[in-house]
C-alpha cells in the first residue's frame, strides 16, 4: 500500500482552496465609526509619543476634528440618502444604515463633541504648582491622599487618556444603536462601557467616592453585560442565528431554511422569551430603567462632572437607539408579550425616579434621579410601537441629550474650597450672586420639567402624544403625574437659587473658559430652539423613523 | 397681507419685557418708564382691536393663521371674538396702572451683587405675562392657548416668590419663607391642572387630528367629528380641572389666598384680576364649544361648587384678619359668581360672567391697588394696626370705600350690573341655586363694611396719625379706575353690545336656549 492509499484510509482530501471570499465592507459608510476609532488610535499614539507638554493642545485636537469629520460624515450619508432611500445593512449584515442610526449617531457625536468641551475645560480649579489642571486625577494610578499623588500633582500630571477613552466610547456608542446582530451588539456595548467604567474614577476631587462609583458601575454592568451576553446565547439556540433578521424571521415564523443542528430547540419560545427578557434587561440597565437603575446615582455623583455628564447624554440616546432596534426590528411579532412588561418599567421608572427625587439633597444626585424619570417617559414612546413612536424617541433623546450636557456643565461651574460644591443647600441664594448662571440652569431645570417653550416640552408631548396614538392613555396619565411630581424638586432648586438669602460662606460661580461657554451656550440655545420652532428637526427625526430590516 | 394686529398686540409687551430687562442695572427708573410706555402702547393696540372689531360681523375676527409646528397638527391662529375682544383690552387697561402702582416696589435691597437687577426683572415680568395672557385669548388653537397657559406660570411664580411686602411682622427671612412658600404653592397647583389638561390636550389630538378651535368645534357642531360620551367627559374634566384651578373653583382654590397675601400688592391684581381670567373665559370658550354634552352633563355639580364658592369665599372673607387675605376670599367669591353665570347656560348669564369678568377685575384693581397704598403706608397687612385713617388721609378712605362698595355690587357701580344679569340667569334656570348665591353677596356687604369700619372709622390710632394722603401717582392709578366703574355701572351698555353676539354663539353650541319668561310661557 502506498503511503498515500494508507493516509486516505483515515483522512480525507479537502477541496481544494481556490479563493476566499474577502468580507464586504462598505468603508464609505461606516465611515462615521472608523474616523472616530482611528482618531481614538492616534490618540493613544500621542500619549505614548508626544511630548508631556504638548499632549492637551494634541489630544484636544484630535479629538475635536474627529468628532466633527465623524458628525459631517453623518451628514453627508444622510444627504446621500442612505437614512432613507438608500438605508440598507452593511459590513455582512453587521451594520444597519439607516435612519434611526444616521440620527442617533448625529446626536451621539454632537453630544460628543460638547462633552469634549467640558472635558477639555481648565480654567475652573485653581492652578496647582502653577500647571492649569482640569477635572481629571493627576495620575490615576497614585492612591488617594499618598506622597506618589503628591508628587504627581507637584509635577503637573494631567490624565490626556481621557480623550482617547472618550472617543473609544463614542465608537462603541456609534455602533451600539446601529448594531444588526446580537454579537455586534456585545461588542459595541463592552467597547463604550469600559472606557466609561475607567473615566468615572478618574476624578481630581473626592478621589475614592470617584473610585468607588467606578466599582459598582463596572461590578453592576459586568452583570448586566452578563445577562446580555447569556440571553444572546439563548436567542442563538431559539433562532439559530445572531443576526437580526433571521431571529424576526423565526419570531414571526416565516423562516425558510431551518438548520438541521438546531431543529431540536428552533422556535422554542421559553428560550426565546427568556432570552429576549436578558437582553432587554441589560439594555434596560444602560438606560437606567427602574428597576435596574440601582447605579445611577452613586455613579452620577462620583464621576467627575464633565464624565457625567457625557455618560447622562449620550449613553442613554445610544442604549435607546439598541433598544428601539431590538424592539422593533426583531421583536415586534412578540409585542404582546414585551409590551405589557415595558408598560410596567415604564410606569415605575416614571414615578420612582420623581418621587425619589424630592429627597435628594445633592445636585448631582438629584440630576441622576431626573434621567431616571426621563427614561420612564422616553420608554412610554417606545411602548407606541408605531413610527411615531420612533421618531418621538428621537426628538426626545436630541432634546434631552443638550439639556443635561448644558446642565452638568453648569454644575462644574459652582465651586467652593472643596471643588464643585454640589449639595443643595450651597446653591442657596445663587440667583442673587450670579443672576445669568442662575437663569441659564433654571432654563435646564424648566426644560427637564418640561415647561411649554423649552425643547422639554416638545420632546414630552411628542412622546406622549404616540403613546396616546398608541393606545397607551393610562401610561399618559400616570406620566403627567410624574411630570407634575418632578415638577416640584425642579421648582424647589429654583425657589433655593431665586428665592433663598445667599449664605455669607456659600460658593463661588468660576468664569469658565470659551470651552464650557460654549457648552453651555449650545444646550440654551438648542433647548430655546427645540421649543419654540421644533419643526424641522421633527420632521428630521421623521424621515429618520424607518428600520431597515 | 393686512398689518398683524394681534400678533402686535401680544409681541409689544413681549418685546418691551426684553428691552426692559435689558436696561443697565444703574439706570432703573428708565426700565420703570419703558415699561409704562410698553404698557400705554399696549392698550392703544388693545383699544384698536376694539375698535376694528365688529359685533355683528364673523364670530373670530382680525385673524391670522400661520403653521407652526406641522408634526403636532399645531397652528398659529389668532382671532378673536367679543368675549376676548373685550378681556384683551381689560389686561391692557390694567397693566399701566399695575406698573404705576407698583413704581417703588421692586427698588433693590442692599443685599445682592451689583448685577442683580430686581427693578428691571419686576417690570419684565409684568410685561411677560401681560404678552402670555394677551396671546392665550388671542389663540383659537388649542395647542397654542395651552403653551401659553402654562408658560404665564413662570413669570407669575416669579413675580410671586420673588417681591413681596417691605414691611412683615415676623422679619424678612419669615417674609422671605412665607413668600417662597405662596410662589411654590401656586405653581404646583397651577402645574399639576395644566398637565392634567395636557393629557386631555393629547387625548383630544388623538380624537380630532387637529388642534383647531374652529374646525373641531365646526365639526362637533355638524356630527362629523363624533366623541363616545365617556371620552367627551374625561377630555371636558381633564380641560376643567386645569380651569377650575386657575379661576379657582372651591375647593381648588387654596394657592390663591396665599399668593395674594405675600405678594404685593400690584401683583395680587395681577393674579386675580389678570391670570385668573384666562381661566373663566377658558372655561366658555374651550369646555363649552368643543365639549357641549359633557359640559351640560357636568352643569349641576360646576353650579354647587360654584354657590360654595360664592358663600364659603365670603364666609372666610367676613372672619379674616389680613387685609390681602381678605380680598382674596372676597374674589374666590366673586368666582363662584362667574363660574354661575357661565354654567347656567342662559344667556344673561353668560353676559353677566363676562361682564363680571371686566368688572370684577376693575373694582378688585381699585380695591387692591389702594389697600397695597394704605399698607405701605403702615407696615401692616393686619386689619387690627388700621383705625381712624379717614380723618388723617381723606382721599384715600374716600377711594377704598368707592373700591369696597363696588365690590359688594353696590347698584350704580359696575358689579352691580353683572352681579344682576348673573342672578337673573340662573334664577330662570335654577331658582333654588340663584337665591343660595344671592346671600353671597349680603355676606359680601358685611366683609366690606366692617373693613371699611374698621380701618377708616374710629379713633386715629397713633400708628397712622402721620399718615400722608395719596400722592399723585397714586391718584393717577385710582382715579380713572372709579371713573370706569361709575361709568359702567351706569352705561354698561358698550361692553354688552360687544360681548352679546359671542355669547349667542356659545349658548348655540351647546344647543341650550334661554327658558321662556313665566308670563309668556303661561299663555
Amino acid at each position: 500500500m502506498s503511503a498515500a492509499a494508507v493516509h486516505s484510509l483515515w483522512t480525507t482530501a479537502a477541496d481544494p482552496i481556490t479563493k476566499i471570499d474577502a468580507p464586504k465592507i462598505e468603508y464609505g459608510q461606516l465611515s462615521p465609526t472608523l474616523i472616530v476609532v482611528g482618531a481614538a488610535i492616534v490618540g493613544v499614539l500621542i500619549e505614548a509619543f508626544v511630548p508631556r507638554k504638548s499632549r492637551y493642545y494634541a489630544q484636544v485636537f484630535v479629538s475635536a476634528v474627529a468628532l466633527c469629520a465623524g458628525f459631517a460624515a453623518v451628514v453627508a450619508l444622510a444627504a446621500d440618502g442612505y437614512g432613507t432611500t438608500k438605508a440598507h445593512i452593511a459590513a455582512m449584515g453587521a451594520i444597519a444604515v439607516d435612519g434611526p442610526s444616521l440620527f442617533l449617531q448625529g446626536t451621539i457625536l454632537l453630544a460628543g463633541l460638547v462633552g469634549l468641551f467640558t472635558f477639555a475645560e481648565r480654567r475652573l480649579d485653581p492652578a496647582a504648582h502653577g500647571n492649569r489642571v482640569d477635572s481629571f486625577a493627576a495620575q490615576a494610578a497614585s492612591v488617594p491622599g499618598s506622597d506618589s499623588e503628591q508628587a504627581a500633582v507637584k509635577a503637573g500630571f494631567t490624565t490626556t487618556e481621557v480623550f482617547p477613552l472618550l472617543l473609544f466610547a463614542v465608537a462603541g456608542m456609534l455602533v451600539f444603536p446601529s448594531a444588526n446582530d446580537l454579537l455586534t451588539l456585545f461588542v459595541a456595548l463592552e467597547v463604550f462601557s469600559l472606557p466609561l467604567y475607567l473615566m468615572c474614577a478618574l476624578a481630581r476631587r473626592k478621589r475614592l467616592m470617584s473610585q468607588e462609583a467606578a466599582v459598582k458601575y463596572f461590578l453592576l454592568g459586568a452583570f448586566a453585560s452578563a445577562f446580555t451576553l447569556f440571553g444572546i446565547a439563548l436567542l442563538y439556540g431559539y433562532a439559530g442565528s445572531v443576526s437580526y433578521a433571521t431571529i424576526a424571521q423565526v419570531v414571526d415564523g416565516t423562516v425558510t431554511n431551518v438548520d438541521p443542528a438546531l431543529a431540536g430547540t428552533m422556535g422554542n419560545d421559553s428560550l426565546l422569551l427568556i432570552g429576549a427578557a436578558m437582553v432587554v434587561m441589560g439594555l434596560l440597565f444602560k438606560v437606567g430603567a427602574v428597576p435596574f437603575h440601582m447605579w445611577t446615582p452613586d455613579v452620577y455623583q462620583g464621576a467627575p462632572t464633565p464624565v457625567t455628564g457625557f455618560m447622562a447624554a449620550a449613553t442613554k440616546v445610544a442604549a435607546f437607539g439598541a433598544l428601539l432596534r431590538l424592539l422593533y426590528v426583531v421583536l415586534p411579532g412578540m409585542r404582546w408579550d414585551w409590551r405589557p412588561v415595558m408598560w410596567g418599567v415604564s410606569i415605575i421608572t416614571m414615578l420612582g425616579g420623581a418621587i425619589v427625587a424630592i429627597t435628594q439633597t445633592d445636585i448631582k444626585r438629584l440630576l441622576a434621579y431626573s434621567s431616571i424619570a426621563h427614561a420612564g417617559f422616553i420608554l412610554a414612546g417606545v411602548i407606541a410601537t408605531s413610527k411615531d413612536g420612533v421618531s418621538s424617541v428621537l426628538f426626545y433623546l436630541a432634546a434631552y441629550s443638550f439639556v443635561t450636557i448644558g446642565a452638568f456643565a453648569v454644575v462644574t461651574l459652582v465651586r467652593d474650597a472643596g471643588g464643585e460644591a454640589t449639595h443643595l443647600s450651597k446653591w442657596a441664594g445663587l440667583g442673587r450672586r450670579s443672576p445669568l448662571v442662575a437663569a441659564v440652569f433654571a432654563v435646564f431645570l424648566l426644560a427637564f420639567a418640561g415647561i411649554p417653550l423649552t425643547s422639554g416640552f416638545a420632546g414630552k408631548f411628542a412622546v406622549f402624544k404616540a403613546a396616546a396614538e398608541g393606545g397607551a392613555v393610562p401610561l399618559v396619565v400616570i406620566g403627567v403625574i410624574s411630570s407634575a411630581i418632578a415638577a416640584f424638586f425642579y421648582i424647589r432648586v429654583i425657589v433655593l437659587m431665586f428665592f433663598s438669602e445667599p449664605r455669607p460662606e456659600g460658593p463661588t460661580v468660576a468664569v469658565p473658559s470659551p470651552l464650557t461657554m460654549a457648552a453651555i451656550g449650545l444646550g440654551v440655545a438648542v433647548t430655546l430652539v427645540l421649543g419654540v420652532a421644533p419643526q424641522y428637526f421633527l420632521d428630521l427625526a421623521n424621515q429618520a423613523g424607518v428600520f431597515v430590516r | 397681507m393686512s398689518f398683524p394686529l394681534l400678533t402686535a398686540t401680544a409681541a409689544l409687551p413681549a418685546v418691551g419685557a426684553i428691552a426692559t430687562a435689558a436696561v443697565p442695572a444703574a439706570r432703573r427708573t428708565a426700565a420703570k418708564w419703558l415699561a409704562l410706555v410698553v404698557s400705554l402702547a399696549t392698550l392703544v393696540l388693545a383699544v384698536v382691536v376694539l375698535v376694528r372689531f365688529d359685533p355683528d360681523g364673523a364670530r373670530y375676527q382680525l385673524t391670522e393663521s400661520h403653521p407652526w409646528i406641522a408634526d403636532f397638527g399645531v397652528r398659529y391662529d389668532l382671532g378673536v371674538d367679543g368675549i376676548a375682544a373685550v378681556l384683551i383690552a381689560l389686561t391692557a387697561l390694567l397693566i399701566p396702572f399695575i406698573v404705576l402702582a407698583g413704581w417703588h416696589d421692586a427698588d433693590p435691597l442692599e443685599t445682592g451683587s451689583k448685577r442683580w437687577r430686581p427693578t428691571q426683572g419686576f417690570f419684565a415680568l409684568i410685561l411677560a405675562v401681560e404678552a402670555m395672557v394677551i396671546i392665550s385669548f388671542e389663540s383659537t388653537d388649542v395647542f397654542l392657548f395651552y403653551i401659553f397657559f402654562e408658560a404665564m406660570l413662570i413669570p407669575m411664580y416669579f413675580l410671586i416668590g420673588g417681591f413681596g411686602d417691605r414691611a412683615h411682622e415676623h422679619g424678612e427671612e419669615a417674609a422671605s419663607t412665607q413668600r417662597s412658600y405662596a410662589a411654590v404653592k401656586f405653581l404646583l397647583y397651577n402645574l399639576v391642572g395644566g398637565l392634567i389638561m395636557l393629557a386631555a390636550v393629547i387625548g383630544l389630538y388623538v380624537v380630532a387630528g387637529n388642534f383647531s378651535l374652529t374646525e373641531i368645534a365646526q365639526a362637533r357642531a355638524n356630527g362629523s367629528l363624533h366623541m363616545a360620551t365617556s371620552t367627551e367627559r374625561w377630555l371636558f374634566l381633564g380641560f376643567f380641572f386645569a380651569f377650575a384651578v386657575k379661576a379657582p373653583l372651591w375647593p381648588l382654590h387654596t394657592w390663591l389666598p396665599n399668593a395674594m397675601q405675600e405678594s404685593t400688592a400690584p401683583v395680587a391684581v395681577l393674579i386675580t384680576a389678570v391670570v385668573d381670567k384666562v381661566g373663566t373665559f377658558a372655561m366658555l370658550r374651550y369646555c363649552l364649544q368643543l365639549f357641549p354634552e359633557a359640559s351640560k352633563w357636568a352643569t349641576p355639580v360646576i353650579l354647587v361648587l360654584a354657590v360654595i364658592g360664592i358663600i364659603y369665599g365670603a364666609l372666610l372673607a367676613v372672619g379674616q384678619r389680613d387685609i390681602k387675605r381678605l380680598v382674596a376670599y372676597a374674589s374666590i367669591s366673586h368666582f363662584g359668581f362667574i363660574i354661575l353665570g357661565i354654567f347656567a347656560m342662559t344667556s344673561q348669564g353668560q353676559s353677566g360672567a363676562t361682564l363680571y369678568m371686566v368688572n370684577h377685575g376693575i373694582s378688585t384693581a381699585a380695591l387692591m391697588l389702594v389697600a397695597g397704598f394704605l399698607i405701605s403706608r403702615r407696615g401692616s397687612r393686619l386689619i387690627a394696626d388700621y383705625g381712624g385713617v379717614q380723618k388723617v388721609a381723606p382721599v384715600l378712605a374716600g377711594t377704598f370705600l368707592i373700591g369696597g362698595l363696588a365690590t359688594l355690587s353696590l347698584p350704580g357701580l359696575a358689579p352691580f350690573v353683572s352681579e344682576f344679569l348673573v342672578l337673573v340667569g340662573t334664577f330662570t334656570r335654577y331658582p333654588a341655586i340663584g337665591i343660595v348665591a344671592t346671600f353671597g353677596i349680603v355676606l359680601a356687604a358685611l366683609y366690606t363694611l366692617v373693613l371699611y369700619q374698621r380701618t377708616m372709622t374710629g379713633p386715629v390710632k397713633p400708628e397712622v396719625s402721620a399718615m400722608p394722603d395719596l400722592r399723585a401717582r397714586e391718584l393717577v392709578v385710582v382715579a380713572p379706575l372709579i371713573v370706569l366703574l361709575i361709568f359702567l355701572g351706569v352705561y354698561p351698555k358698550p361692553v354688552t353690545d360687544i360681548v352679546n353676539p359671542a355669547v349667542k354663539q356659545t349658548m348655540s353650541d351647546v344647543h341650550k336656549t334661554d327658558p321662556k319668561p313665566e308670563a309668556e310661557a303661561a299663555k
